[in-house]
C-alpha cells in the first residue's frame, strides 16, 4: 500500500446499496480526518450491470481517482472479477460473499445470512470494512443511524445493528488481511460534498430565487439538492415540460427580477441554443449549468467527457458576450457557481458554469466555505436611470440600468429583434451596429474579471501541463509523481475557459520546454481554443474520451515516462 | 405616482408594420379597451409575445413587455408568473406559434392553471413567412408550400382547451368589437389559465377564412348558456363550420399553479435574509 493513498472500491449492480455504503463509508472516513476523492461509475440502468463506488482516501490532498484496489468490497461475483487486476496491483483484500464460489487471492468471505437480515448486505459489508480499516465502531453505526433516522427510527435501528454485527465478525479476521490504514492527524472539521451539490450550495449562497430544469444525467442532483432546500430559502424550483420551456422560463424569471438559473447536460442544451441567443438579445442575466456526458447524442449518458467546450462556446446564434467557466473542484463548484450569478448580473449576459459527471458526483472533503462573496476585481461603473427609462440604453460598459418590471412607472422591455435603446424593434443600420457593439464591449466587463489560470511548479520547466476543469487533480498528481522521480513538471489548470485573456499566461506556455494538454475530448479542444485566442501552439495533447475520468496513471504512462 | 384613471390615450399609439386592413388593428384596440375597463396601468401589466406579426402587438402599445422566440412566449410568462405571482402578465401571439411552436407549452400551462391571460391571433394562416398552412388551416387549403392542400386536419385549439379543463376558454371574432372586448375584459378578471382565441381575418394570404366568412358563421353564445357545464362546452367546442359559436365556451373556478407552490417567492413570504443566511449555514453544516 501507498503510505499516504489507499483506495476502497465497493461494486455490484444498481439497487444494492453501494451508494449508501460508499457514501457512509467515505463521510466516516472524513470524520477521522482523511481527504477523500469519490469516483461513481454507473450504467444507464435502475437496477443490475455493475456500478462502482471508488473512494480513494490519503493522509493529504486527494483530487483525483487511481486505478489500484486496496480494499474491494464486491457486493456480487462479477465485482471481484472484474475488478481481479486491479486489487493484485496493491495487493488488495476482497470482501466476499462466504456464498461466492469464486477464486480470489487476499479475500474475506462474510457469512451475510448468519450475521442480520441479508436485505442488509450493503451495510453488514460496511461493518466489515470499517473493522479492517481499523474505523471507530461508535463513528461508523452513528452515520448510519443518522442517515437512516430521516426515513424512520425503525430503519435506522436495525441498520446500525446490521453495521455492529459486521464490524464485530470483521474483528475476528486473521490479522494478515487487516487493511490497516496510515496514521492521521485529527484534522478541522470537514464537509463532504460531491461538485453538484457545491453547485447548488454555490447557487444558494448566490441568492438564487428561481430554477427551472428538465431532469437529465448528469446534472439533475444539482436540483434536487435546491429542491430539498427551496422552501427555506425561498427558492422556485419548477420542472419544466422541457429543455426550451426550462430556460424561456428562467429567463421570464430573470426579467421579473429574480436571480436566476437552469441545469442541463450536452443534449438538453442543444435545445437550449436559441434561448441562450435570446439570453443574449434581450440582455438578461441567466446561469447556466451544462454537467457534461459523452456524445453524441444520447452517447454514454452515465459516464464522463470534457466535449462540449466548443459547443457551449459557440451554442446560440449571432455574436455575443459569455463567460464560461469550468471548475477544477469541489471548492470551484462552490465558488464559481456563486461567481456566475455576480458575473451574469453584472454583464447582463449568459454565464456558464461546465462540469462534468465525474466532478458532478466526486465526493470529497472540502472546509466550510465562507458565506461571504469576495467582491468583483473590477466591477463595471453603474449607470443612472434616464427618464424616459430605456431599457437598452447605450452605456460605456455597454451594461445598460436594469429596472424590474411593474416595481416602478417605468416601463420594462425585453425584445428579441434588434432594437432600439427603448426596447421597440429597429432596422436602422446605424443603431444595430451600434448595438451589436454594446452587446460585445460587454465581454471586456467580463474579461476584467476573469479567474486567471493557476500555475504551479518552477519558472521554466522542462514540461508544462496545461489543463481546465475537473481534469484538474489528475494532472497536479501526474505532475507531483514526475517531480518525485527527479523530473521538473509544471501545471497551469484552467476554471474559467472564456473569455480568455492571453497576458495571464502566455509567458507561462512560452517558458516551458514543453507543453502538454490534458482534457478529455478526442479533438483537443481546449488546445485549439489556446490557439486561436493567444497564437500559442501546445504541440501534444493527452485525450482520453472512452467516458472515464483521468487518473495520473493514465496520464504518466501517455507521457512516456518511467516512474 | 399619480391616481389619475387610466385611459386609452396612456397606451400610446405606434405605427405598425401590419397590413392595412389587418384584423390586428381591432384586437389592439380592443386589448387597450379591456385594459383601461380593467385599471390597469401601462406600468401594471407585463405583455409576453413569440413570433409573428400578431407578437410585434406588445411594440405597438405603450407597456412592459417581454417579445421573445417563436413558440415560446408561455415558458417565458411562466418564468415572470413563479418568480412574482403578483404581476399581471398578458401573453399575446398568434396560431402558429402558440399551437404549432409552442404546442408543449400550450398543453404544460393548460395543465398548471397559471394565472395568464392568454390571446391568440387565430387567422388561420401563417402572415410573417407569407401564406404557409397553420396548425389551425382548415384541411385543403392551398399555398404556395402546400399546392395540393393542407392535408393535416385543422387543430381546435378551444375544443383541446376544453378537455384539458383549462379553467377559462373563449372565442371571440375581431369583427365583433364589443364582445371581444367582453371576453378579454373576463379573462383579465379570471384567477387562472384563461384562453382568448380571437378569430380574425388576414387579408393578404388567407382568401378563403375572410371577414365576410367569420361575419357569416360567428354567432354569439345565448345568454342561458353555462359555461360551467363542461359536457355542454365539449359539444359547442366542436361546432365548427356552419356556425361557428363565439363567446365564454367554458369557466371552472380551481386555484392556480402560484397558489398551490408550496415555496411562493412572494416578497412577503419569502424568508428574511438573516433567516436565509442562517439557513444557508445550517445546510452547508448538514454536509459535515
Amino acid at each position: 500500500m501507498d503510505p499516504r493513498n489507499f483506495q476502497v472500491t465497493i461494486g455490484g449492480q444498481a439497487g444494492q446499496g453501494l451508494v449508501t455504503l460508499g457514501g457512509a463509508l467515505a463521510r466516516a472516513l472524513v470524520r477521522s480526518g482523511y481527504h477523500i476523492a469519490v469516483t461513481q461509475s454507473y450504467m444507464s440502468r435502475v437496477r443490475g450491470g455493475h456500478n462502482t463506488f471508488a473512494i480513494r482516501a490519503g493522509t493529504s490532498y486527494v483530487g483525483a481517482p487511481q486505478e489500484a484496489i486496496d480494499l474491494l468490497i464486491a457486493l456480487n461475483d462479477e465485482t471481484a472479477e472484474l475488478h481481479r487486476a486491479a486489487v493484485a496491483q496493491a495487493d488488495g483484500v476482497v470482501i466476499l460473499s462466504s456464498a461466492s464460489a469464486i477464486v480470489a487471492g487476499r479475500s474475506l468471505r462474510v457469512p451475510y445470512k448468519e450475521l442480520a437480515d441479508s436485505r442488509h448486505e450493503d451495510m453488514i459489508a460496511l461493518g466489515v470494512a470499517a473493522a479492517l480499516l481499523g474505523l471507530d465502531l461508535s463513528l461508523v453505526s452513528g452515520i448510519v443511524s443518522s442517515l437512516f433516522q430521516a426515513k424512520d427510527a425503525a430503519s435506522a435501528r436495525v441498520n446500525s445493528a446490521a453495521v455492529t454485527a459486521g464490524y464485530e465478525w470483521g474483528k475476528q479476521a486473521p490479522p494478515a488481511l487487516n487493511v490497516s490504514l496510515p496514521p492521521v492527524r485529527a484534522a478541522d472539521m470537514r464537509l463532504m460534498l460531491n461538485g453538484n451539490e457545491a453547485l447548488a450550495l454555490g447557487a444558494l449562497a448566490a441568492g438564487v430565487r428561481f430554477c427551472a430544469f428538465y431532469p437529465m444525467s448528469p446534472s439533475t442532483s444539482v436540483v434536487l439538492e435546491l429542491a430539498k432546500h427551496a422552501d427555506v430559502m425561498g427558492v422556485v424550483v419548477e420542472q419544466a415540460e422541457d429543455e426550451i420551456a426550462a430556460i424561456n422560463m428562467a429567463l421570464g424569471a430573470a426579467y421579473a427580477g429574480g436571480r436566476s438559473m437552469t441545469a442541463t447536460s450536452g443534449g438538453g442544451f442543444a435545445l437550449m441554443a436559441e434561448a441562450v441567443s435570446l439570453a443574449a438579445a434581450t440582455e438578461i442575466p441567466v446561469v447556466i449549468v451544462v454537467a457534461q456526458r459523452p456524445g453524441p447524442a444520447t452517447g454514454l449518458p452515465t459516464r464522463t467527457e470534457q466535449s462540449d467546450l466548443e459547443f457551449v462556446l459557440h451554442a446560440g446564434h449571432g455574436e455575443f458576450s459569455r463567460a464560461l467557466l469550468t471548475p477544477g473542484t469541489v471548492e470551484a463548484c462552490f465558488e464559481l457557481m456563486r461567481r456566475a450569478f455576480t458575473l451574469a448580473e453584472a454583464s447582463q449576459s449568459p454565464v456558464f458554469v461546465m462540469t462534468d459527471q465525474f466532478l458532478a458526483d466526486s465526493y470529497r472533503d472540502v472546509l466550510p466555505f465562507d458565506l461571504i462573496e469576495p467582491p468583483l476585481r473590477s466591477p463595471p461603473v453603474p449607470e443612472p436611470v434616464q427618464d424616459p427609462y430605456r431599457s437598452y440604453a447605450l452605456t460605456a460598459s455597454g451594461v445598460s440600468p436594469r429596472l424590474v418590471p411593474c416595481a416602478s412607472g417605468h416601463l420594462v422591455v425585453a425584445d428579441s429583434h434588434e432594437h432600439a435603446e427603448s426596447g421597440h424593434i429597429t432596422e436602422e443600420p446605424a443603431l444595430r451596429t451600434q448595438m451589436v457593439d454594446k452587446r460585445l464591449r460587454k465581454l471586456d466587463v467580463l474579461s476584467a474579471n476573469v479567474v486567471p489560470p493557476e500555475y504551479a511548479g518552477s519558472d521554466a520547466p522542462e514540461l508544462l501541463l496545461v489543463s481546465w476543469g475537473s481534469s484538474k487533480g489528475a494532472v497536479a498528481e501526474a505532475a507531483a509523481l514526475l517531480n518525485a522521480v527527479g523530473q521538473d513538471v509544471a501545471t497551469l489548470h484552467f476554471d474559467q475557459v472564456w473569455p480568455l485573456v492571453p497576458s495571464q499566461f502566455l509567458g507561462r506556455l512560452q517558458a516551458a520546454r514543453h507543453t502538454v494538454c490534458v482534457e478529455g475530448n478526442a479533438t483537443r479542444q481546449f488546445a485549439r481554443l489556446l490557439r486561436r485566442e493567444s497564437g500559442f501552439l501546445i504541440g501534444r495533447s493527452v485525450c482520453r474520451y472512452d467516458g472515464r475520468p483521468f487518473t495520473s496513471e493514465y496520464i504518466v504512462e501517455r507521457l512516456s515516462y518511467e516512474l | 405616482m399619480s391616481y389619475e384613471p387610466v385611459t386609452l390615450a396612456d397606451y400610446g399609439g405606434f405605427e405598425t408594420s401590419w397590413c392595412p386592413g389587418c384584423g390586428n388593428f381591432a384586437i389592439l384596440r380592443a386589448v387597450k379597451q379591456a385594459l383601461v375597463a380593467a385599471g390597469l396601468a401601462p406600468h401594471q401589466v407585463i405583455f409576453v409575445s413569440g413570433i409573428g406579426q400578431a407578437a410585434k402587438a406588445p411594440h405597438y402599445l405603450r407597456a412592459n413587455f417581454f417579445n421573445g422566440l417563436h413558440g415560446r412566449a408561455l415558458p417565458v410568462a411562466t418564468g415572470i408568473k413563479l418568480a412574482n405571482p403578483a404581476l399581471k402578465v398578458i401573453v399575446e401571439s398568434g396560431d402558429g406559434c402558440m399551437y404549432g411552436e409552442g404546442g408543449n407549452h400550450f398543453l404544460a400551462a393548460i395543465r398548471r392553471n397559471i394565472n395568464l391571460t392568454v390571446l391568440v391571433h387565430n387567422n388561420q394562416v401563417y402572415g410573417l413567412t407569407k401564406g404557409q398552412a397553420s396548425p389551425t388551416s382548415q384541411e385543403g387549403f392551398t399555398s404556395n408550400v402546400q399546392p395540393h392542400g393542407a392535408q393535416s386536419r385543422a387543430f381546435n385549439p378551444v375544443a383541446v382547451a376544453v378537455a384539458m379543463r383549462a379553467s377559462f376558454v373563449a372565442r371571440a371574432f375581431s369583427g365583433r368589437h364589443d364582445h371581444l372586448v367582453e371576453a378579454l375584459r373576463r379573462a383579465l378578471a379570471h384567477p387562472g389559465f384563461a384562453l382568448v382565441d380571437v378569430l380574425q381575418p388576414c387579408l393578404s394570404f388567407n382568401k378563403i377564412n375572410t371577414f365576410k366568412w367569420y361575419s357569416d358563421r360567428c354567432v354569439d353564445l345565448p345568454p342561458e348558456y353555462d359555461p360551467g357545464d363542461w359536457r355542454k362546452a365539449m359539444e359547442t367546442a366542436d361546432i365548427w363550420g356552419g356556425q361557428i359559436p363565439t363567446g365564454v365556451l367554458y369557466e371552472e373556478m380551481r386555484p392556480t399553479y402560484e397558489d398551490r407552490l408550496a415555496s411562493s417567492v412572494k416578497s412577503s413570504t419569502r424568508p428574511s435574509a438573516n433567516n436565509r443566511r442562517a439557513a444557508l449555514q445550517a445546510i452547508m453544516m448538514s454536509h459535515a
